[in-house]
């Protein structure tokens, strides 16, 4: 069995160095080569999950050495696997959502003539992913996470003959630069404060190191997680890394390479138990980011930048959780599950209306598209309902318990967290209802373009609509199925640990204020665009929207904050390179050439003039030595 | 005699040698100086082979001799070739050796 677990790996891998060396001859069926390979690759762990699930409860983690990366004297890096409940969740997650996406792709892509190069992409990150997720050392999963970050910036500046496409691609890379600093810091200083950076001795000896070492390895983590994650104050590169394909969106930017820094905050959950700072700082970013990605998605009218907001929300809400410590780890991942499922059949239904749209994206002119589409209505209905926190939905069992978490964290940041938690909530609610309005119901708004093309909408091929249907199962059903006599948690409770708070509200008084603030963000998006006919051209809007039509400002604040005084620390040393150091040089060299050439005249070709210059030398070095035999 | 005495002389030819290499023209005059000065080493050289009492001076001398009369051959080689192009055995004129 262990040695399944290395197979997992490398069998995306093979994929994609195959589609991606193969050429041109793989070009007819490279999409099938990827797809299949995404799919063994899911076949393998779910015979692991069987096994692991035939298996005691305590004895469940599986380890597979495979070789010995750097061993450098008392240094050992290995490229070793670590298979537990935690990371089981996450394989299937992968796999599964990706098998998915990788179908649906064939249909997507069908057009594009780089496909194969496509599925190579998804191939390589999925490899990068489980790798992340598998590894049983920091310095391999800093490996499988700067593998993620490299695939994520293929594939979004895959169409990059498109100048936005490529320069989100640079963005995204970029930020992620930023935090990947934060995971190399607490890396180095884990094998300081440790000696080893694999998950065991750490975790093990976590509470025996200083609480000031704890609170800067957990801050670093948490800068890391912040980039991956889009959380505030990195999270500006989200957004715009919809310039890649909806797949893509679907799969990277929303079921599972963003949700890394969750995993990395839960991994490490012995390093933040142990530095309530830390903590207190994971919190702060889950809560700010909830509400900041809700506010952002309430006010875009293209449906995958308000997706992203979404998306940015509710991975601080997961963030929010696994910084409540034992109470929320578990929620934490039970969310980034069912949210797994039920975002990623909203980007591939926004895919699929896109798709038969001719590429638009603007919501204001979609509108009336249920009677076109009723597979991707009801699939993209379904993730609604589960987003929104419907009764028996999926995101209904996850969200509820992370604001019930919330507020059982206790004392005033209790109710302050779980008061922003309660308002995402509501403002989920609204974005979200005024995005399934805006594209599928009220009169139709498409028109013709300039070319004379207007878009006949029209149902998706199988190929695409049998994944959104997968995923509308998981998204009704993921939910109550975990929270069935508490499974998930006795799944994770060993890897995680798990505590119940002494909650304020009971839980249903929780449920009922979730459903008061449900009925509220439902009600006010229905009053605005669901009553009155949506507007063809964006209104002005108040202060706030047009703010969140730029993202709350973070580009602006990015620009003036950190990338003008750059330039000007730049332009202030070209300067100094060209006067000073310039100067210095170029100096040199006239003083010596001016020297040179006052020199060159003592040349003067007269035989007698150089008979001088020697009688002289000869006649200083006897002087010379005389000299010093006197002395 | 006091071998002395050949020194201050070796001095002296050695010295007006190196004037006559200074202040000299012609070419001929010029390496007539250089033999003088050569030759007054020699002298120099012998002198103090009778001062230290070996013979170590004495065979330099004949080394330089030879030295010589190779320089000789050379220069004088080089000084016809030069008149012979330039109609002058003048050391100054041929100057263009310079940058």
């Amino acid at each position: 069995m262990e040695n399944l677990i290395g197979l997992l790996v490398a069998v995306p891998l093979l994929g994609a160095a195959l589609l991606l060396c193969g050429g041109r001859r793989l070009d007819g069926k490279g999409h099938y080569i990827g797809t299949v390979l995404a799919a063994s690759s899911f076949a393998i762990g779910a015979v692991l999950f069987a096994d692991m699930l035939g298996r005691g409860e305590h004895d469940r983690a599986l380890h597979s050495h495979v070789f010995s990366w750097i061993p450098v004297g008392g240094f050992h890096a290995d490229v070793a696997f670590q298979l537990d409940q935690l990371s089981m969740t996450f394989v299937l997650l992968i796999t599964g959502v990706g098998t998915l996406i990788h179908v649906y792709s064939i249909g997507y892509m069908e057009h594009d003539e780089r496909r194969r190069r496509f599925f190579g992409y998804l191939n390589l990150f999925l490899a990068a992913m489980l790798l992340l997720v598998l590894a049983d050392n920091y310095l391999l999963l800093y490996v499988g996470w700067e593998g993620v970050g490299l695939a994520s910036y293929l594939l979004i500046g895959f169409w990059q003959h498109k100048p936005s496409a490529a320069t989100a691609a640079k963005k995204a890379f970029i930020v992620n630069r930023v935090g990947d600093v934060g995971l190399s810091i607490a890396i180095m200083l884990m094998f300081t404060t440790f000696g080893s950076f694999a998950f065991a001795p750490v975790l093990a000896e976590a509470d025996r190191a200083g609480e000031g070492k704890l609170t800067a390895i957990g801050l670093m983590l948490l800068l890391a997680a912040c980039g991956k994650s889009a959380q505030v104050p990195l999270q500006s590169w989200l957004g715009d890394a919809m310039e890649g394909p909806t797949p893509v969106s679907a799969l990277i930017h929303a079921a599972t390479m963003v949700t890394a820094g969750v995993y990395l905050i839960t991994r490490s959950g012995a390093i933040f138990n142990a530095a309530p700072d830390a903590q207190a700082a994971v919190v702060t970013v889950g809560a700010v980011t909830l509400l900041f990605g809700a506010i952002v998605g309430c006010a875009k009218d293209d449906i995958k930048k308000a997706l992203a907001g979404s998306t940015m929300s509710q991975i601080g809400y997961m963030i929010l959780a696994a910084g409540l410590g034992p109470i929320g780890y578990v929620f934490a991942i039970m969310h980034l599950v069912t949210h797994g499922f039920f975002k990623a059949g909203l980007f591939l239904g926004a895919g699929s209306v896109m798709h038969s749209m001719n590429d638009e994206v603007d919501m204001r002119k979609y509108g009336g598209l249920r009677k076109y589409m009723p597979i991707t209505f009801i699939t993209f209905g379904l993730g609604y309902l589960a987003i929104i926190g419907f009764p028996g939905l999926s995101g209904f069992w996850s969200k509820d318990k992370i604001i019930e978490a919330a507020f059982a964290k206790g004392g005033t940041e209790g109710w302050i967290l779980g008061g922003a938690a309660l308002l995402g909530a509501a403002i989920t609610a609204y974005y979200m209802t005024r995005v399934m309005l805006m594209t599928f119901f009220g009169e139709k708004r498409w028109v013709a373009d300039e070319n004379g093309n207007e878009p006949h909408p029209h149902e998706s091929p199988g190929s695409m609509t049998f994944p959104m249907i997968v995923l509308a199962f998981g998204s009704v059903f993921a939910g109550g199925l975990f929270s069935l006599n508490d499974a998930f948690v006795k799944w994770l409770e060993p890897v995680t640990g798990h505590s119940h708070g002494d909650s304020p509200l009971s839980a249903a008084a929780v449920t009922g204020g979730t459903m008061v603030v449900l009925v509220i963000g439902v009600g006010l998006a229905w009053a605005q665009y669901g009553r009155r006919p949506v507007p063809r051209t964006a209104p002005r809007g108040s202060l706030l929207t047009r703010a969140a039509r730029r993202d709350l400002l973070q580009d602006d604040f990015n620009h003036v904050a950190l990338v003008q005084p750059g330039q000007y620390l730049t332009r202030g040393l070209v300067y100094v390179d060209h006067k000073l150091v310039d100067g210095v040089v170029n100096g040199t060299a006239a003083s010596v050439g001016g020297l040179s050439g006052r020199l060159r005249k003592l040349q003067n070709g007269y035989a007698r003039t150089y008979a001088v210059s020697m009688f002289g030398g000869t006649a200083v070095l006897i002087a010379a030595t005389l000299l010093m035999r006197a002395v | 005699m006091n071998p002395v005495y050949y020194l201050y002389l070796a001095a002296l030819l050695f010295t007006i040698g190196a004037a006559g290499v200074l202040i000299r023209r012609n070419a001929i005059i010029l390496f007539m100086c250089v033999e003088l000065m050569l030759n007054a080493c020699n002298l120099a050289f012998v002198a103090f082979s009778r001062l230290h009492g070996n013979l170590d001076g004495q065979i330099i001398a004949f080394f330089t001799m030879v030295v010589a009369a190779a320089e000789v051959v050379v220069g004088l080689a080089i000084i016809v070739t030069v008149f012979r192009s330039r109609h002058s055995a003048s050391v100054d004129d041929a100057s263009l050796m310079k940058l």
